[in-house]
C-alpha cells in the first residue's frame, strides 16, 4: 500500500513540476529579459510542490 | 563583502559546534530495522550486511550503506575505527575506540557492534569489560502495535552458548526509522559526525583564505581561490537574500544563509565521493536535516515582527469566522515549513544514494552473488553506465538542494521581517 501511495504522490508531483516548468519556459520565451526572476521563482514553486509530494511519501513510508 | 565574510566565520564555528553537539545523540537512523533477512529464520549476521549465505540481500545492503555507523568501512575488510562515547544510566560513561569491538566479535562493557552500529546488551547480568562473543544472531518477531501486527528485527548476542537480547541503537526519533531511546545514549563520533567535522574544517580553511583575499584585494579584482567563490557569494546575495529578504534587512541574515548554503553543499558533495573521507550520507540523515530546520525555525520565529505574528494569529482584513479557521492552519504552517525543509533535503539526498547503491547492487544481483561472472559483467556495464549518469544528476541535486534550502529559508525570513506587508505585496504584482 505504501508503495502505491508513494507512486501516486510521485505522479502528482511530476504533473505539478511539469506544469510549472512548461509555464516558466513559455514565460521565458515571451520575456527573455526576465529569465532570471522567472527561473528563481520556478525553482521555489517547484520546491513547494515537491514538499507536498514528500509529505505523501513520508505518510506512505509510515503506512508501510 | 569583507565585513560579511568575517561574520560568516563566526557563524560557521557556532553552527558546526552546535551541529556536532546536537547530532550524534540522534544521528542514527534506519539500518537496523530493514535488514531484509528471510522471515522466521535465525542465522548469523556479519557486521557489514553482505556475506549472507542465502543469496544477495539488496535492500539490506543499501540500507546499511546509507545508515550511520560507528566505524568507517574503507574497502573489503579494512575499517577505520572511530571513538565511542557511550552513556548508560545503569553503568555510567564508557570511552573506547570502535576498533576494540573487532567487528562484532567482542563485547565491551556490555556494548557490541551490530552492522557497524553500537548496541547494548539489555541484561545487567552480562559480564562487563572485554569478552569474546560467538556472534550476533537475528530473528524476526511479530509484535502487536496500535492494533496492527508488525514484523520487527530482534538481535541477540551469543555468549558462552547463551543468547542475550540486544537493545537497539539510541536515537531521538522515537523509532521512526528504527531505534529509539533505549537503555543507553550514544554520543560517539560516528561516520556522519566525522564527515560533518571534515566539512566544517574544510569550510573554515577555505573561507579564511577567501576572507584574507577580500581584505587584501579590497576595491580590486579578486584573485586565487577568492575568484572561484566570488560568483557563489554574489549569486546568493543577489538572487537569494536580496530579493527574498529585501534590501533593508538582508545584510543581517546573509551570514546565516551563506552558512546554510555552503555547509549543505559541502556535505552533499562529500557524500558523493564514494571512498573514505566522503561516502557518508550526512544530509540524507533525518537528524542532521532536523537540526538545520530547527535553526531556520528559530531564526524565523525570533526575528518575526509584529506584522508577521499578527498574520499568523489574527489575519487582518478578513471576516472573523474565516479567522477561526485560518488561525489553526497558520499555526500548523509555522511547523510544517521547517518540517518540509527537513524532509525535502533528507528525501532528495537519500533517494539519490539509494538509486546509486541499487545500480551498483545490480552487479551482485545479475552475478548471482559470485556464481555467474557473465551476469556480473553485464550488471557492471549497465550499472556502471547508469551510475555515471546518476552521479552527474546527483551533482546537480547537490547544488540544487543547497540552493533550495537557503532560498526557502530566505523567503521564510523575508516573510517574518517584512514591514508594511500589504503595501509591498501590492507593489510586487
Amino acid at each position: 500500500m505504501g508503495a502505491i501511495g508513494a507512486g501516486i504522490a510521485a505522479l502528482g508531483a511530476g504533473l505539478g513540476v511539469g506544469l510549472i516548468g512548461s509555464q516558466a519556459m513559455a514565460a521565458i520565451a515571451r520575456q527573455p529579459e526576465a529569465a532570471n526572476d522567472i527561473r528563481a521563482n520556478m525553482i521555489l514553486t517547484a520546491a513547494l510542490v515537491e514538499g507536498a509530494a514528500l509529505f505523501a511519501i513520508v505518510v506512505g513510508l509510515l503506512a508501510g | 563583502m569583507v565585513r560579511v565574510n568575517r561574520k560568516i566565520g563566526f557563524v560557521w564555528a557556532i553552527a558546526a559546534g552546535l551541529l556536532w553537539a546536537a547530532s550524534p545523540l540522534f544521528a542514527q537512523e534506519h539500518g537496523q530495522e530493514q535488514n531484509g533477512h528471510t522471515t522466521g529464520e535465525t542465522h548469523e549476521t556479519h557486521s557489514e550486511g553482505h556475506g549472507e549465505s542465502d543469496g544477495y540481500d539488496a535492500v539490506g545492503t543499501v540500507m546499511n550503506h546509507i545508515a550511520d555507523a560507528n566505524e568507517f568501512h574503507v574497502w573489503y575488510n579494512t575499517h577505520i575505527a572511530l571513538p565511542c562515547f557511550l552513556y548508560a544510566p545503569a553503568q555510567g560513561w564508557s570511552f573506547f575506540s570502535s576498533g576494540k569491538f573487532e567487528h562484532g566479535h567482542k563485547a565491551i562493557d556490555g556494548y557490541v557492534l551490530n552492522h557497524g552500529r553500537v548496541n547494548r546488551v539489555a541484561d545487567p547480568a552480562f559480564p562487563k569489560g572485554e569478552v569474546h562473543i560467538e556472534g550476533i544472531t537475528h530473528q524476526k518477531d511479530t509484535v502487536l502495535k496500535a492494533g496492527k501486527e508488525k514484523v520487527v528485527d530482534v538481535y541477540f548476542a551469543t555468549y558462552e552458548g547463551k543468547s542475550w537480547l540486544l537493545d537497539k541503537p539510541s536515537t531521538l526519533d522515537g523509532g521512526f526509522l528504527g531505534g529509539g531511546i533505549t537503555s543507553f545514549y550514544d554520543f560517539s563520533i560516528t561516520k556522519n559526525v566525522f564527515t560533518m567535522l571534515l566539512a566544517a574544517v574544510l569550510l573554515v580553511f577555505l573561507f579564511t583564505a577567501v576572507a584574507r583575499g577580500y581584505r587584501r584585494n579590497e576595491g580590486k579584482a579578486p584573485s586565487g581561490i577568492q575568484s572561484f567563490f566570488e560568483p557563489f557569494f554574489v549569486f546568493i546575495r543577489d538572487e537569494v537574500s536580496k530579493p527574498m529578504i529585501g534590501e533593508k534587512h538582508y545584510e543581517r541574515f546573509q551570514p546565516y544563509i551563506m552558512t546554510l548554503f555552503f555547509f549543505i553543499l559541502f556535505c552533499n558533495l562529500l557524500g558523493l565521493v564514494p571512498f573514505f573521507p566522503g561516502s557518508s550520507n550526512v544530509t540524507g540523515n533525518l537528524a542532521v536535516t532536523l537540526t538545520l530546520a530547527v535553526f531556520t525555525f528559530l531564526v524565523v520565529s525570533l526575528n518575526g515582527n509584529k506584522h508577521y505574528w499578527e498574520h499568523v494569529f489574527w489575519m487582518p482584513g478578513i471576516p472573523a469566522w474565516v479567522k477561526i479557521i485560518l488561525t489553526p492552519v497558520e499555526i500548523l504552517g509555522l511547523f510544517l515549513r521547517p518540517f518540509s525543509l527537513m524532509i525535502r533535503l533528507f528525501a532528495n539526498i537519500s533517494a539519490g544514494h539509494i538509486i546509486i547503491l541499487s545500480l551498483i547492487g545490480l552487479i551482485f544481483l545479475f552475478g548471482k552473488n559470485g556464481e555467474s561472472v557473465g551476469g556480473a559483467v553485464a550488471g557492471g556495464i549497465i550499472g556502471g553506465l547508469f551510475t555515471v549518469f546518476m552521479n552527474l544528476i546527483e551533482l546537480l541535486v547537490a547544488f540544487l538542494q543547497a540552493f533550495i534550502f537557503s532560498i526557502l529559508t530566505a523567503s521564510y525570513i523575508g516573510s517574518a521581517v517584512e514591514d508594511h506587508h500589504h503595501h509591498e505585496h501590492e507593489e510586487a504584482h
